[in-house]
């Protein structure tokens, strides 16, 4: 299994926003389809580490744009994202 | 004619019927005649002479509530002094400093408390202390003394008139105390007779400490009316398993207190299990009535009519609203704080002082004969507590924020000191405790806003949880950003066992401050 698979990633993202955002919560509150920028989980600045932990993470660039709720909103929409993205370099 | 002073109100009902029980005192199983509380308090007001007592002066009361302090309080008012009434369950310094601010002559004390406050009066003094024997067999461990002045001052010109100082806090740490009249007083009990017609068959509660401002409907109105109050002492006031009995069994047909301990005996008081049908009106100030507590407690006492009075100390009751008797248990908006009372005016200004549109949000003024003269000895914090305007003369800034509606009534929107910024947006803390409250879990809610280097404020709120699962900052935020804008959704979430309370029974923000 790599470090890439669709797994692998939303395992990662989920740590890195308990660790960051949310300590001594329990992670199975967290799912998968949470809304997290609607839901009020993450804020604009929340936001900014967030992508800074993917592009550094997974050398990955995002746009401007996308730095939306379209693109960020749920661990899967992040997930998928990534994946996009490293899809676009290979 | 009309009466001019809060003690002739007792004189008139004592004429009138002096075998009339005025004070009920369950706690001690005592009681006071119209003729014997006249009578004790003339004597009391002998013995405040030989103190060197007299007209202009103020008089300070440490004492638990007891028919003893109800008397002690209508001879101050007959030897034309103001009394200073203190939470005596509040730290003997702070009592003290309110008393040397005032400058008291002297003072009341319970016996328990009088040596405490010797020490803590200290660099001023106290003189001996001398037991009131008369009020023993009542049940009042009270005792007197002589005070001399904490500080050179003498009153204001307006203040001779002075019934009462009540001390609040204040913004700068220190307590200030709203000083009022005769004139004020009788101007919101007269107003309560009107709008609320008892009669001398009624039994009023009385619930509120002496110190806080409920307690002026509590003492006058019945008084006026020859009826029958039914004090409750702070120590039984706070337990609902005692006070829901007293209800029932003392045929209280008024009760008033805040809705904290409506939703006390709500959830405590076995409601159930007694008989209410005295009861008449049920009057609730000095905080938001959450609905689902006021829904609850309808369930169980559906017959009273229900009053939301609203008004700072300043002001004694401003507004008023009563609860439609049919609102839907799907209602979930907080109650209006109703129109302004006959006797005052209210309006809701901006910045510039012009009165906003229906509807518009504003800071809400008050003028008229219920507002306060002023506080004591604070030149600058009066200055900036009135607004004066060349035709309409000096209206008393509430700073609470308010919308008026069509229909003249208005609706609380929260406090000046309660708004902060947060990215760009104006936010009211009270919205999103009333959002928190819609969670079934929640029982209790209080938001603080705090300064926060990255956000510049952060939101922090505490609850008390009554949820099987464990209270979730993620479930909590998926929950609030359905109910608040997202700029609203605290940061922060966190389970208290229960609310830390002030003295008066309310929340106590300055508190949980410390504790985030």
């Amino acid at each position: 299994m790599s470090d890439t698979d669709r797994d692998s990633i939303i395992a990662r993202v989920r740590r890195f926003i308990l660790e960051e955002f949310l300590p001594g919560e329990d992670p199975e509150d967290l799912t998968d389809s949470m809304p997290l920028i609607s839901g009020g989980i993450l804020d604009s600045i929340k936001n900014m580490r967030l992508i800074g932990f993917l592009e550094e993470e997974y050398g990955v660039a995002f746009e401007a744009h996308e730095i939306s709720f379209e693109f960020l909103d749920t661990l899967e929409l992040i997930t998928s994202t990534v994946q996009a993205k490293l899809a676009e370099k290979k | 004619m009309p009466l001019l002073e809060l003690h002739a109100l007792l004189e008139a009902s004592a004429a009138r019927d002096p075998d009339k029980v005025a004070l009920e005192d369950p706690a001690r199983d005592t009681s006071m005649t119209y003729g014997e509380l006249n009578q004790r308090a003339d004597e009391l007001c002998a013995a405040l002479q030989d103190l060197g007592v007299g007209p202009g002066d103020r008089v300070g009361l440490c004492a638990p509530k007891s028919v003893g302090t109800v008397t002690a309080l209508f001879a101050v008012l007959k030897i034309g002094a103001a009394y200073v009434p203190v939470a005596y369950d509040a730290p003997l310094a702070r009592n003290a400093f309110i008393f040397a601010d005032c400058g008291v002559k002297a003072v009341f004390v319970d016996e328990d408390l009088a040596e405490g406050l010797r020490e803590e009066y200290a660099h001023s003094g106290l003189g001996d202390f001398i037991t009131i024997e008369s009020l023993k067999p009542y049940g009042a461990n009270l005792c007197m003394a002589q005070a001399s002045e904490g500080i050179e001052q003498s009153p204001p010109e307006a203040a001779r008139n002075l019934a009462y100082i009540l001390y609040t806090s204040g913004s700068t740490g220190k307590p200030k105390g709203v000083m009022h009249t005769h004139e004020t007083a009788l101007s919101f009990v007269d107003w309560c007779s009107e709008a609320f017609e008892p009669t001398s068959e009624d039994r009023f509660s009385s619930h509120a400490p002496l110190h806080f401002d409920l307690s002026i409907l509590d003492i006058y109105v019945p008084i006026k009316h020859g009826a029958t109050l039914v004090l409750i002492g702070e120590s039984l006031g706070k337990q609902p398993l005692l006070l829901g009995p007293i209800i029932a069994e003392r045929a209280i047909s008024f009760w008033y207190s805040t809705p904290s301990i409506l939703r006390l005996l709500l959830e405590n008081g076995r409601l159930d299990a007694h008989d209410f049908s005295a009861l008449k009106v049920v009057f609730f100030a000095g905080e938001v009535f959450p609905l689902k507590h006021f829904h609850a407690l309808k369930r169980l006492w559906p017959h009273p009519r229900y009053f939301n009075l609203f008004g700072p100390t300043e002001t004694n009751v401003c507004t008023y609203y009563e609860v439609p008797s049919d609102l839907p248990d799907s209602h979930t908006d907080p109650f209006p704080i109703g129109n302004v009372c006959s006797g005052d005016q209210a309006k809701a200004m901006d910045e510039d002082h012009q009165e906003v549109a229906i509807g518009e949000e504003g800071e809400l003024y008050v003028t008229g004969g219920s507002v306060m003269i002023g506080y004591w000895n604070l030149p600058e914090q009066n200055e900036s507590a009135f607004f004066t305007d060349p035709q309409e003369g000096q209206w008393y800034r509430t700073g609470d924020i308010v919308k008026q509606d069509k229909d003249s009534s208005f609706t609380f929107s929260g406090r000046r000191d309660r708004m902060v910024k947060r990215r760009g947006y104006r936010v009211e803390l009270g919205e999103i405790e009333s959002a928190l409250y819609r969670h079934p879990s929640v029982t209790e809610a209080a938001v603080v806003a705090l300064p926060d280097e990255d956000a510049g404020v952060s939101i922090a709120a505490f609850l008390t949880w009554t949820g099987e699962k464990k209270l979730s900052t993620i479930a909590m935020k998926q929950f609030c950003s359905k109910n608040v804008p997202l700029y609203m959704v605290p940061d922060r979430f966190r389970a208290l066992d229960e609310l830390p309370k002030t003295s008066t029974d309310k929340i106590d923000y300055q508190r949980l401050k410390t504790m985030d």
